[in-house]
This record gives structure tokens, C-alpha cells and sequence, in this order.
């Protein structure tokens, strides 16, 4: 992995140390950086612990994005709009108005899968640019700010209405807290319920699931109400934190990073918490290698699909033995 | 006479196993020679070395007086040694020619092929369709293609695991003609089998393995039964004692129950009637194939009567009540298990402990509640299974694919009737056992009789239905014959039924 790195910066004419120091160590040497961290970790790892029961029953919910935008919309909708009116109750209801439309936009291919035996892997990787176009329509036409200078966005939300931060100087704040609480949550799940355990059997051995009177109906609904579930909250935490309004952007792409970070977790909650941290590491390198060394975008992404890519290869190369035989003709 | 074939002190060690300890064996020209054993005993990895798939640890092996080192299938093929394996390896949407074709390499030329498989399946009386799919043949059928994809290369020493196995007992006859014919033609035939009166009937001597040794050769027609038995269990073969029993009211009745014909093949139930009462056991003979998954996965609920197919049909009761629309779940807590033919990906999940396996089954018993795993009563559960039927396994948390078939096969059997069955229906309950635990099985089933629950086992093993079943059927081709008393059944009259007559 480091040396493939190190081809690639060589490849672009970096120095590769002085790169790894502005993509590895630069970002985190100040209070702020690691604010950063923890801030781009939530997202990533409320999404991922959502999609990980579903992977583990192969149930292939790619849609976290679309599912992410939705949540941003519905909570964001609460905060602009309605937050004065609600009081102290603005907070909590955005979250739980954001959950609920992620859930929401996860049952359309729950539906369809359950009942028309449509793959959700599709659907709902579909939905993801239903949900950006909806966004965008929205603050673009009727939810735009009068006062906005006609920038495409919605009324921002009020400070009341915004999570707090955890310390003076820092971006990241309570939504992390959440994610944590969340990913405890997981783990609880996943060790003492038989709603997991029936995921787990579905997705080992499909035949021991049929035989064992597991629903796979009630595994689908399930996976896909957690997945959704969890990244519509990473979408209203987006936008009642860092961002405060709805604009046409809300992730760059999370909801399809937490695929990731959910398999180099490896479908764990301790290792998602984990992984979450290292691909947002990624995140702020690549933006501090962009600003550094004038770097393209596109370098981050290469790196977290090295990243990968090495580590599904390790996997394969500890379980199977590659052996070189020549081929004999009778 | 210099022999065929000749072994010297072949051993070959699998981890802690012997599999085969020191083997001394010849075979032959023109001879028929058994190899007999239980399973286990170390049969399957000689007849691997024997074709050159395992290479032994140590001894020797002539050819014909010549000392040989297999390397390959392909360097036994080419010697004239041919294998013929219990699990078939065809292509079921290839014809028998196709087939035939892939194994033999280029050697024929294709039109000629066809022409050849008539010639050599007349000859031997193996009578086969070049150009018909496998998917359309019977198991009798589809071991006759495998038998002259053998034949063709005009090998010297034939080596057959367990033909029988899948066999109506007519076309065992057919075979053993067949078998006579090619001995006699000179061509030697390595028979292995535990079947005991098979090797009387048809094998000239026999070398018995124990083991993994060889534990003496004898002539198997010099011999009776129970004296080729002592030799291969090293004790007296024990018997299962079945008391009377009156048996008691109908716990499960199926009237009329059809099933669709699936597209992705596979057998279709036709109007199958059935009645169990508590405290008997039912045996359901025939080969696998012939709708005995479809028949237990209709009972056991993985199927559904009331499912919207066409073609499905009939009604399935359980202490009275309509249980056609009820799914697995709901028909366990009545008290209704089973154990599938297929024991790993089925009734097992191969890399789950064996206290989670329990879970599998166990979630209607009380090893979960309120939707949260009861851990700590699983590991409890698995553990006097383990002790209660001596699985041999490392602990509960053992990966269900570290146990041997067999040990797998306990397990299995003693997690259903560890959770107190009315019902329980069991595929092949003793496939793959040894003696000492099918007796234990065995037992177990009958205690579960004496207790009141009713039992209905598949087998294609007659001599473990005619041991512990009160009445029999026959399940051919989806249909299943009248259960009658099992003193009114021979293997004969089972046989024709096994054939469609």
C-alpha cells in the first residue's frame, strides 16, 4: 500500500515523504485538525455501522448517499423553517425527522426487493441521484432564501437549532458523541440479539437460513431500515453541524466511503469506529495535499481505493494459498 | 502369476489420523476383489492413491511387477487403472456424449465417440443414449455413463467406491452381470463397500480395513455376514432392540400433498399420502432424488402448501390443525423438527460455533427470549448434546466444519431430539456414522418413540429401516407407496416399489 502511495506521489513529481507528511501528519498537528478528524469521522461511521448488518446478510444497500441527502433535507427543512416555533424542541425533532427519511428512502428498495424481488443493490444506488436532484430542485426553487442573494439555498437554521460543539476552536461537536453511542449500540446488537443473528445465517448459508424458519423478508426490511435509518441521521447532522443550511452539496460522497469504511471495519463496530477515523485521516490529507502541492482532487480517492484494494488482497492471500503448478498434458 | 496390481506397506497420515497404516494388497488379473470397511476406516484414501489423486507418505506400488510412482489422475488413466467415484461428476446439462467427450480428452474423434459408446454399452449391457441430457437420467443410469466413460479406454483394473450406494436393488443386479462379464474378460475390480452380503455374493476375496490397517483378507463366500462383521468392527456387531408398541393417536397426516415442478429441476411430490402416529417410527425408502427433500421441506414447513404454484396441491395436518400456511418457525413450536439430508450449509452454518448452531434451531426453545440470544443457555444446550451423543469436537465453540461428517452428523441428530420433538423427521439419520454412534442414534429415536413422539426417517439404508421402523413406504419418482407393517416388506418387494413398479 505504501509503496503503490509512493509510486503514485513519485508519479505526480512529489517528493513522497514531504507528501506523506502534508497528507499524514500535517493535518493533524493542531487542535483544530483533530476536530477535524472526529468531524468528517461521524458521518462515515454512522453510515457504515447503519450498512454493516446488511452486508453481513449480502443484503447490498449502496444507497447510504441518497439515504444521507434525505435526512439532510427532512432535519434541515425542521431547522430552516420551523426551529423557532419548536423551541427547545427543534434539536430533537430534527434528528428524529432526519432518521425517519432516511428510513424512508431505505424502504422504497426494501419494497421493491420484497415484494418484486428487485435487486436493492440498484435501486437504491439509483435513489442516491433521485435524492441529489430532489436536494437540489429544493433549494434551487421553493425553498430558497428571499434573503439570500439568490445563492441556492434554504434560510440558514437557527444557532438554537445547531449542535454544540465539544470545545472552543473546533468544528466537531455532539453528533460524534451520537456516533459513538451508536456504534456501542451496534455492538450490543450484534452480540446479543437473533435480529443479527438471523442476518449473520442468512448471509453465511442462505440454506441453513431457510431451514432454520428465517424470514428473509424480515432480514431485508431490517437491514435496510438500519442502513437507513443511520445515514439519514449522518445527513441531518451534517447540516444542523458544520454545514447550517441546506445547500446543493451536503457530503462529499460519505454515504459511498462508508462501503468502504464498513469493510476495512471489517462489518465490526470497533473496527468501523476505527476504520472511520483512518479514512477521514485520508480525507483531510488529500485536501492538505491539494493545498500544498496543488495535488488533484482525485489523489484521495486513489488512495482510499489502494486502500482497499490492498486490504480485500490481504484478506484473500491469508485465506487461500496461491500455488504455481504447471499444467500436464496426458 | 505376477498380480495387477500390488501394494507394499502404504501409509499415508492426515494431521493426527493414520488414514492408512502400513496397507499390504494385491489384486489380481480377472479377480474381484473387495475392500471392505466402515466409514472411516481408511477405504476412500487408498483408492485416492490407488488413482493417483494422493500421493502416499510411504510404501510401494507395482504395476504389473513393475514398481510405479503415481503422480497424477491422468499417469493411472493412462496405465489402464479406472476410478469410478460414489458422487457422480457430470454435467448435468451436457449429453451422456458431451460428457464423455470432456473426459477422455481429445483421444476421439467425435462422430466416432457415439458410435463407440453403443458399441461398449452393448457389450456390457449398460444400455445408454449417447445424445440424451444427464439432467433426464435416473442415478442407475447416470452411474452406467460413468461406468463406460471408465470402460472406454479398456482399463485393466476397475476401481468402484461404494456403487451400490444409489442402487435399487434390481439394478445392483444389473450391475453385478455387468461386473462378472469384464471379470471375466480378464479385467480386475477393486469392489469397495460395507455392504456385506453385496461382497458375498459378488467378490472373489476380500481385504477388511480397520483403522486404517488391514486386519485380514478373507473369502467372502467362505464367510457369513456376521463373521466378515466381526472382522471389520473388531466386536460383535450389535442389535437394536425394538420393543412392541402400540402406537397412539395421528400427530401428523398429509393428504393429497403435490408439489410445483420447479424450473430449476429437482423431483415433484405426487398426491403423497402419509400418517403418523405418535410412538411409532416410519421408514421412507428409496434413493435421494426421488422427492425426499421436497417431502421433508413440505412437512417441515421450508415449503409451503398454500404456496401460489401451479401444480401444488394438498394438506398437511399437524395434531389436527392445518399447518399447509405455516412457515418453520411456527411449526417448531408446535413441536414438529427435522433434520436435513444436508448437513453443512444446511443444517449447520460451517463457520458458526457449535453453541451458535444450536441457536439455529434453538430460537423456539427457549434460547431466545424477548429477541435477545440466550448465550449462556446455548453453550449449555451444546454442551450435553456433545456429552449425551459423544460428539467428538474440541468444545462448543468449535466451528461446525472442524467436525468429521460423522461427529457432524451426532450433532445434528442430537440438537433436534435434545429439544424434545412430537414430531420429528430425519433424512438419512446414519449417513456417514460409525457403528457405535448409529446404534446410539438408533437408540435415541427409539427412546424418543417410547416417550410418545412420532418419527419419520428417510433412508436408502434397508437394513437400518427394516432394524427401527414399525411401518415402511417406498418413495419413487414423487409418489409414495401404502405404508405397510415392516414385516410385510422384503428387499425384494422394496425394490420393485424403488423402480416404479
Amino acid at each position: 500500500m505504501l509503496a503503490m502511495a509512493g509510486l503514485v506521489l513519485g508519479a505526480l513529481g512529489v517528493e513522497p515523504l514531504a507528501a506523506f507528511r502534508a497528507m499524514f501528519v500535517a493535518p493533524l498537528d493542531s487542535r483544530y485538525g483533530w476536530g477535524e478528524l472526529l468531524l468528517k469521522a461521524t458521518p462515515l461511521m454512522l453510515c457504515a455501522l447503519g450498512l454493516a448488518p446488511g452486508y453481513r446478510a449480502q443484503i447490498w444497500n449502496l444507497g447510504a448517499e441518497g439515504q444521507l441527502t434525505l435526512g439532510a433535507i427532512a432535519g434541515g427543512a425542521i431547522g430552516a423553517f420551523a426551529a423557532p416555533r419548536l423551541g427547545v424542541f427543534a434539536l430533537p425533532s430534527m434528528l428524529l425527522a432526519g432518521t425517519l427519511a432516511g428510513m424512508a428512502w431505505a424502504a422504497i428498495p426494501a419494497y421493491l426487493r420484497t415484494r418484486w424481488s428487485t435487486p436493492e443493490l440498484f435501486v437504491s444506488l439509483m435513489l442516491v441521484y433521485v435524492a441529489q436532484l430532489l436536494l437540489s430542485y429544493l433549494v434551487h426553487g421553493p425553498w430558497r432564501d428571499p434573503a439570500g442573494h439568490n445563492f441556492p439555498q434554504s434560510p440558514p437554521i437557527p444557532d438554537s437549532a445547531l449542535l454544540p460543539t465539544l470545545a472552543d476552536g473546533v468544528r466537531v461537536n455532539i453528533g460524534f458523541g451520537i456516533a459513538l453511542a451508536l456504534a456501542a449500540a451496534a455492538w450490543w446488537f450484534q452480540r446479543a440479539t437473533f435480529a443479527s443473528f438471523r442476518l449473520s445465517v442468512a448471509g453465511l448459508a442462505p440454506a441453513a437460513a431457510s431451514y432454520a424458519g428465517i424470514s428473509e423478508r424480515r432480514n431485508v426490511w431490517i437491514a435496510m431500515l438500519c442502513g437507513g435509518g443511520s445515514a439519514g441521521l449522518a445527513g441531518v447532522l451534517e447540516v444542523a453541524g458544520p454545514i447550517g443550511v441546506l445547500q446543493p452539496s451536503i457530503s462529499p460522497g460519505y454515504g459511498f466511503t462508508a462501503i468502504l469504511v464498513a469493510y476495512v471495519g471489517r462489518l465490526h463496530p470497533v473496527g468501523i469506529v476505527l476504520a472511520s477515523l483512518l479514512m477521514s485521516e485520508l480525507y483531510l490529507g488529500g485536501e492538505s495535499a491539494q493545498l500544498e502541492f496543488r495535488f488533484p482532487a482525485a489523489v484521495s480517492g486513489v488512495m482510499q481505493g489502494a486502500l482497499l484494494f490492498f486490504l480485500l488482497g490481504a484478506e484473500f492471500f491469508i485465506q487461500s494459498r496461491l500455488r504455481v503448478t504447471a499444467l500436464r498434458h496426458p | 502369476m505376477t498380480p495387477r496390481l500390488s501394494l507394499r506397506g502404504v501409509a499415508k497420515r492426515y494431521g493426527e489420523v493414520m488414514a492408512n497404516d502400513g496397507i499390504s494388497l494385491d489384486v489380481a488379473a480377472g479377480e474381484i476383489h473387495a475392500l471392505l470397511g466402515e466409514n472411516g476406516a481408511g477405504k476412500s484414501t487408498l483408492i485416492r492413491i490407488i488413482g493417483g489423486l494422493t500421493r502416499p507418505d510411504c510404501g510401494t506400488l507395482e504395476w504389473e511387477g513393475r514398481p510405479v510412482r503415481l503422480q497424477s489422475p491422468a499417469q493411472a488413466r493412462a496405465l489402464g487403472i479406472g476410478l469410478v467415484f460414489q458422487h457422480f461428476a457430470l454435467f448435468d446439462t451436457l449429453t451422456v456424449a458431451e460428457n464423455i467427450a470432456l473426459a477422455l480428452g481429445d483421444r476421439y474423434p467425435r462422430a466416432a465417440l457415439s458410435a463407440r459408446i453403443r458399441e461398449v454399452s452393448a457389450t456390457y449391457g449398460l444400455a445408454l443414449e449417447p445424445e440424451r441430457l444427464i439432467h433426464d437420467l435416473s442415478q442407475g443410469e447416470r452411474q452406467r455413463v460413468e461406468l463406460v466413460r471408465c470402460l472406454l479406454p479398456a482399463p485393466r483394473l476397475l476401481v468402484l467406491d461404494e456403487p451400490t450406494s444409489v442402487l435399487t436393488p434390481q439394478a445392483v443386479r444389473a450391475l453385478f452381470v455387468t461386473l462378472r462379464r469384464l471379470a471375466a474378460e480378464g479385467r480386475s475390480i477393486l469392489f469397495v463397500s460395507h455392504k456385506l452380503e453385496e461382497v458375498r455374493e459378488l467378490c472373489d476375496v476380500a481385504t477388511v480395513l480397520r483403522a486404517g490397517r488391514v486386519r485380514g483378507t478373507a473369502i467372502p463366500r467362505a464367510e457369513t455376514a456376521a463373521s466378515l462383521a466381526r472382522l471389520m468392527l473388531g466386536t460383535e456387531p450389535a442389535v437394536t432392540q425394538r420393543e412392541p408398541r402400540t402406537p397412539g393417536a395421528t400427530l401428523l397426516s398429509i393428504v393429497g400433498l403435490s408439489t410445483a415442478s420447479s424450473p430449476r429441476g429437482g423431483a415433484t411430490l405426487r398426491g403423497v399420502d402419509l400418517e403418523l402416529r405418535s410412538g411409532e417410527i416410519v421408514g421412507i425408502a428409496g434413493i435421494a432424488g426421488n422427492g425426499q427433500r421436497e417431502l421433508e421441506q413440505a412437512i417441515s414447513g421450508e415449503t409451503l402448501a398454500g404456496e401460489t404454484r401451479a401444480g401444488a396441491a394438498g394438506e398437511v395436518r399437524l395434531n389436527g390443525v392445518d399447518v399447509g400456511s405455516l412457515g418453520v418457525a411456527a411449526r417448531r413450536r408446535m413441536g414438529l423438527r427435522s433434520v436435513p439430508g444436508q448437513r453443512l450449509g444446511r443444517g449447520a452454518v460451517a463457520s458458526m460455533s457449535l453453541a451458535e448452531n444450536s441457536v439455529l434451531s434453538g430460537a423456539a426453545a427457549g434460547l431466545v427470549r424477548r429477541g435477545l440470544v440466550q448465550w449462556g443457555a446455548a453453550r449449555a444446550v451444546a454442551a450435553a448434546i456433545l456429552r449425551r451423543f459423544e460428539v467428538r469436537a474440541s468444545g462448543v465453540e468449535a466451528r461446525a466444519e472442524t467436525l468429521s461428517g460423522g461427529n457432524l452428523q451426532k450433532f445434528l441428530v442430537g440438537r433436534e431430539i435434545e429439544f424434545a420433538p412430537s414430531v420429528l423427521v430425519v433424512a438419512q439419520p446414519t449417513w456417514g456414522v460409525d457403528v457405535g454412534a448409529a446404534r446410539r442414534i438408533h437408540d435415541a429415536l427409539l427412546a424418543l418413540r417410547a416417550a410418545g413422539a412420532a418419527v419419520l426417517v428417510f433412508s436408502e439404508d434397508l437394513d437400518e429401516l427394516f432394524a427401527i421402523c414399525d411401518r415402511l413406504g417406498v418413495l419413487a419418482a414423487g409418489r409414495l407407496s401404502p405404508l405397510e407393517p415392516v414385516g410385510q416388506w422384503s428387499t425384494e418387494s422394496i425394490g420393485r416399489r424403488m423402480a416404479g413398479a
